[in-house]
């Protein structure tokens, strides 16, 4: 493998096994706590660096891994204390542990090799130069191969504790009171962020984790239904981010972490717009139709309404009705007419009434809402 | 040492009092309206307008920057918005992705930046993490002005940003544009975010702006009392941090700076007269509530969702007896729920919980499982 | 203006959607000068958003709402709003006296701050509802039947000539609930017109004069011994069995 297709295959397995844990982030409203955790980790990386002097060691998975999860037990033994909202926890918490990270590295003088612009930006174009080799034989760049662990980590606790994932993520009331305990597969998910965000700094930075945790899974909740689709989905937002970015890096010669994260957003935005049903141009497209639509069934309700009573001549009129119902007249004349159009409403001395199949959906149109 | 003397230290202290003070002011409104994570996502999401800033202008001088800054920040929080009104993706999902897209756009510009020639943008990295000790004067002088600038428009639309923080429905119904009048707030939280990103940078900018206000409200349960502590919390950390930073050496400043505001934070959660967990043990050990209490409210709530569509919709004793442990004085925990207003009977020996029972109830699952309800 | 024969409010032809999904439909209402009207029908029915829409806090698709006579724009006070108690964050940090000087904020304008004289206002509103040895109370500390207080003391300071409750019976104690009860008595009996969103059917016809049945239409309106009849009420309420027995109850009584 040359050392652009070792990059991008780092770079595809790093954002799938971020996506996993990531779109249970999403659905619980937990994105943010992976910001958190990204950043709140430095400290538990730098203390085991320090022991074991070694940037590929698995303590440091595990320290990381560790401070990871005391992040999120600080966060919510603060929010649980009902002294200060959760989302001032978080705001509060991985600073302070952030600052501990960033005051040991430079209390620990200028030979150390480790600097905080690693940590949050990362460099993914160096990542090929630390090559795996167990027995002196080169297995290619250890970052594939720890990312490729935290993958099937990541994948093995997804399929295991899929049931009481999916349940807690759902309706995690209802994961409760079957005598489920959330708090195990929160924790369990947690584990999983910290994990994968350790992994993941020192090829692609703890700012990148943080997007390809959360936008391929969005993209994914834009036009998913279920959740197992959903995985899929964003596995497939999460691996074109990875390789959209890494191309338009090379072909521009700038940031490959900063590029992957682009196109991921990038990815959303496009998906955001285009996507059926739920898409910004389907959206605006469909609202044009239902606006006539609902205008219709306005009119024809208000007809109802009004027509056989006493105020009928006034409320009923042709050239009246656009002052009633506070419309614009061109829009009045095209509801009347539409309506005409479907045999919905006849004219009559100047007064518009409903047929009797107006007045059937008309009745319907209540009804559906009132009943 | 003549602390004052020292031209850098005099800088730094200033920088990141003024820093505080717009901070911790800014902040609490934000911590009150539940915008706590705005400011990190507007501080991150600033990089790219940085960046673009510099390339426009190849110069560092601090107005362009600070503006390009705004301009992104800004942006960022459009995209937020257009993407929760308009999408099922949720508020937090949207708020992280356009700050780590952002951001990830910033750091493609800046490697673009770095391949120019000019040796001039050396020293824009220190917006990322903060380089208090680079500040110049004129620097200091656009913060002071920027600064003051927000803090006078606080004070000038003080009750009207009240109103917004407390009960922004009353305010509308009272003839105020609140849609505008946030939008100006978020304005002003930019303005916060620019001053600090060269004193504390990108990542600790969320702790200036959320911890003064954490400490101040537990200090005092009052509104403008909140904002004065808050800003005072900010410029004692800010000026604290800075000379601890320059007595003690290897010691960062904005590191240095969230760690003091976070030991304050920490003091205040804990020895705060009245809401401090100190006092709350104190007077739980005299007063020790009932402790059937919240397994009954989360009996009812269970119940209560059988029935999505009538909240009122009533459950009975025998019900609720069941589901509780036996001996647990149900009718005494009902009557506590009532007195706290949690629950409520509906007639016929039946009860119900309330919207704000069911709001708590669903914030004590939402922190057993970390999810939704 | 001619007196009691304009009406208060007038509400026409008023639609309002959210997402293309009507919650009010067509509605028209019209409340005489100091009429005393609960807005009474089942969830969902669309009885908050019918009091949102006529103070123009939600969009309204189509319709009119009319003061005295004139559109409705907000601002000029004519109308005074107490919101659903349980939508508001109590634990912001202020006090009882506090809160209800903001209803003096509207005839203010944008930059004057309240002085002694808005604070007095403040305290005979808070005294109306016996709630003035509580002025330095901080919030949080309420009961709920005392933050009700306080929000109905908050929309007395505007002295407005309308007021539009929302659920103020809500989960309050039953001295609580007679003091508010009092309070209306008090302002229709000055000519104030008062408009309450209500659950509670069985004392429709003790607290009110007139009743709006609601239920995304305006099903009926009027005085209460002519408009709030078992077929009125099947009509609003559907077929919901065990609401209808009450319903039969309640309507015996009234008789």
């Amino acid at each position: 493998m040359t050392p652009e297709l070792e990059i991008l295959a780092i770079a595809v397995v790093t954002a799938v096994a971020a996506a996993l844990p990531g779109v249970f982030l999403v659905l619980r409203r937990m994105a943010m706590v992976s910001d958190a955790i990204s950043h709140a980790i430095l400290p538990g990386i730098v203390v085991a660096f320090f022991l074991t002097r070694d940037l590929s060691s698995p303590l440091l998975l595990l320290a990381a891994a560790a401070t990871g999860v005391l992040t999120v037990a600080l966060i919510e033994a603060l929010a649980r204390s009902r002294q200060v909202p959760e989302d001032a926890a978080i705001g509060i918490v991985f600073p302070a542990l952030f600052s501990i990270g960033v005051i040991l590295i430079s209390r620990a003088a200028s030979d150390v090799h480790l600097d905080t612009d690693a940590v949050l930006l990362g460099e993914l174009a160096f990542a090929p130069f630390h090559r795996f080799t167990p027995g002196g034989v080169d297995l290619g760049p250890a970052a594939l191969w720890s990312m490729g662990a935290i993958l099937l980590l990541n994948a093995t606790l997804v399929v295991v504790a899929w049931k009481e994932l999916k349940l807690a993520t759902v309706d995690g009331a209802l994961a409760a009171l079957l005598g489920f305990q959330p708090a195990v597969v929160h924790y369990v998910l947690m584990t999983m962020v910290s994990v994968t965000a350790v992994g993941a700094f020192d090829a692609v930075g703890s700012i990148l984790v943080v997007a390809l945790i959360i936008a391929p899974p969005a993209t994914a909740y834009l036009v998913a239904e279920r959740l197992g689709p959903m995985i899929g989905l964003a596995i497939a937002a999460a691996a074109a981010a990875a390789t959209a970015g890494w191309a338009a890096a090379l072909a521009l010669d700038v940031s490959i972490a900063g590029a992957i994260a682009g196109a991921a957003g990038a990815i959303f935005a496009v998906v955001f717009l285009v996507a059926p049903e739920r898409g910004l141009i389907a959206q605006a497209r469909r609202r044009r139709g239902q606006r006539l639509d609902l205008a219709v069934r306005m009119l024809l309700v208000h007809l109802l309404h009004h027509q056989d009573t006493p105020a009928a001549a006034e409320e009923c009129r042709e050239a009246g009705l656009h002052r009633h119902l506070g419309w614009r007249e061109p829009w009045t004349r095209k509801v009347v007419a539409r309506a005409e159009g479907r045999s919905l409403v006849e004219r009559h001395d100047r007064l518009v009434r409903t047929t009797d199949e107006g007045r059937r959906l008309a009745d319907a149109a209540v009804v559906g809402f009132a009943g | 040492m003549d602390l004052l003397g020292d031209y850098t230290l005099r800088m730094v202290a200033l920088g990141s009092g003024i820093l505080g003070a717009v901070a911790g002011a800014l902040g609490s409104f934000a911590y009150l309206r539940r915008q706590s994570l705005v400011a990190d996502a507007l501080s991150h999401a600033a990089l790219p307008g940085i960046a673009v800033a510099f390339l426009l202008t190849g110069s560092k001088t601090p107005l362009p920057i600070m503006l390009g800054a705004a301009v992104a920040g800004w942006l960022a929080t459009l995209a937020v918005r257009l993407v929760v009104s308009r999408s099922r993706v949720p508020y937090d999902s949207a708020l992280g992705m356009a700050l780590a897209v952002f951001f990830g756009l910033g750091l493609v510009l800046l490697t673009v930046i770095q391949k120019r020639p000019d040796a001039a943008q050396a020293g824009l990295e220190s917006f990322l993490f903060g380089q208090a000790a680079s500040l110049l004067r004129d620097d200091v002088i656009v913060m002071g002005l920027l600064g003051a600038a927000s803090l006078g428009v606080l004070a000038v639309l003080w009750k009207e940003l009240k109103l917004l923080a407390f009960d922004g429905e009353f305010g509308a119904s009272l003839g105020r544009p609140v849609r505008r009048l946030d939008g100006l707030f978020t304005l002003l939280l930019v303005i916060a975010v620019v001053i600090g990103l060269r004193t504390v940078g990108v990542v600790l900018m969320s702790a200036m702006v959320v911890a003064p206000a954490a400490a101040a409200r537990q200090l005092t349960d009052r509104f403008a009392p909140m904002v004065v502590i808050a800003a005072a919390i900010g410029v004692v950390s800010g000026v604290g941090g800075a000379v601890l930073s320059s007595v003690v050496p290897h010691l960062p400043t904005g590191p240095t700076i969230v760690l003091v505001l976070s030991a304050i934070v920490l003091a205040a959660l804990l020895g705060a007269p009245r809401r401090g967990l100190v006092w709350r043990w104190v007077r739980l050990g005299r007063l020790q509530p009932s402790a059937a209490l919240d397994p009954v409210l989360m009996h009812l709530y269970a119940l209560s969702r059988q029935h999505p569509d009538e909240p009122d919709h009533g459950h009975g004793l025998a019900v609720l007896r069941t589901m509780s442990p036996a001996g647990a004085d149900v009718e005494r925990a009902l009557g506590d729920l009532e007195a706290r207003g949690l629950a409520q009977p509906v007639g016929d020996g039946l009860w119900a919980p309330t919207a704000i029972g069911r709001r708590e109830a669903e914030r004590t699952l939402r922190r057993q499982t970390g999810g939704e309800p | 203006m001619d007196g009691n024969r304009t009406p208060a409010l007038e509400v026409e032809d008023l639609t309002v959607a959210y997402s293309d999904q009507p919650v009010l439909w067509d509605v028209d209402l019209t409340v005489p000068v100091g009429d005393k009207m609960a807005v009474v029908g089942p969830n969902g029915a669309g009885k908050s958003t019918l009091v949102k829409a006529a103070l123009g806090l939600v969009p309204a698709v189509a319709g009119e709402v009319r003061v005295f006579g004139r559109p409705f724009v907000r601002g000029r006070g004519e109308i005074a709003y107490v919101p659903q108690r349980a939508g508001l964050e109590w634990d912001f940090p202020t006090d009882v006296l506090d809160v209800v000087t903001m209803g003096t904020y509207g005839g203010l304008g944008w930059f004057r701050r309240p002085g002694k004289a808005e604070r007095e206002r403040a305290r005979a509103a808070l005294d109306e509802v016996a709630m003035s040895e509580f002025e330095r109370r901080p919030i949080a500390q309420l009961s709920g039947g005392q933050q009700q207080r306080v929000l109905l003391a908050r929309a007395l300071v505007q002295s407005a000539p309308i007021l539009m409750l929302d659920e103020p019976f809500q989960g309050v104690d039953a001295p609580t609930e007679r003091a508010i009860v009092a309070v209306l008595d008090r302002l229709s009996g000055e000519g104030r017109t008062v408009i309450v969103v209500h659950h509670d059917l069985q004392t429709v016809p003790e607290y009110f004069d007139s009743v709006l049945l609601l239920n995304v239409r305006a099903i009926d309106a009027g005085p209460v011994d002519e408009v709030f009849t078992e077929d009125n009420l099947r009509l609003t309420f559907g077929g919901r069995v065990g609401v209808l027995a009450q319903l039969a109850a309640t309507v015996d009584r009234a008789r």
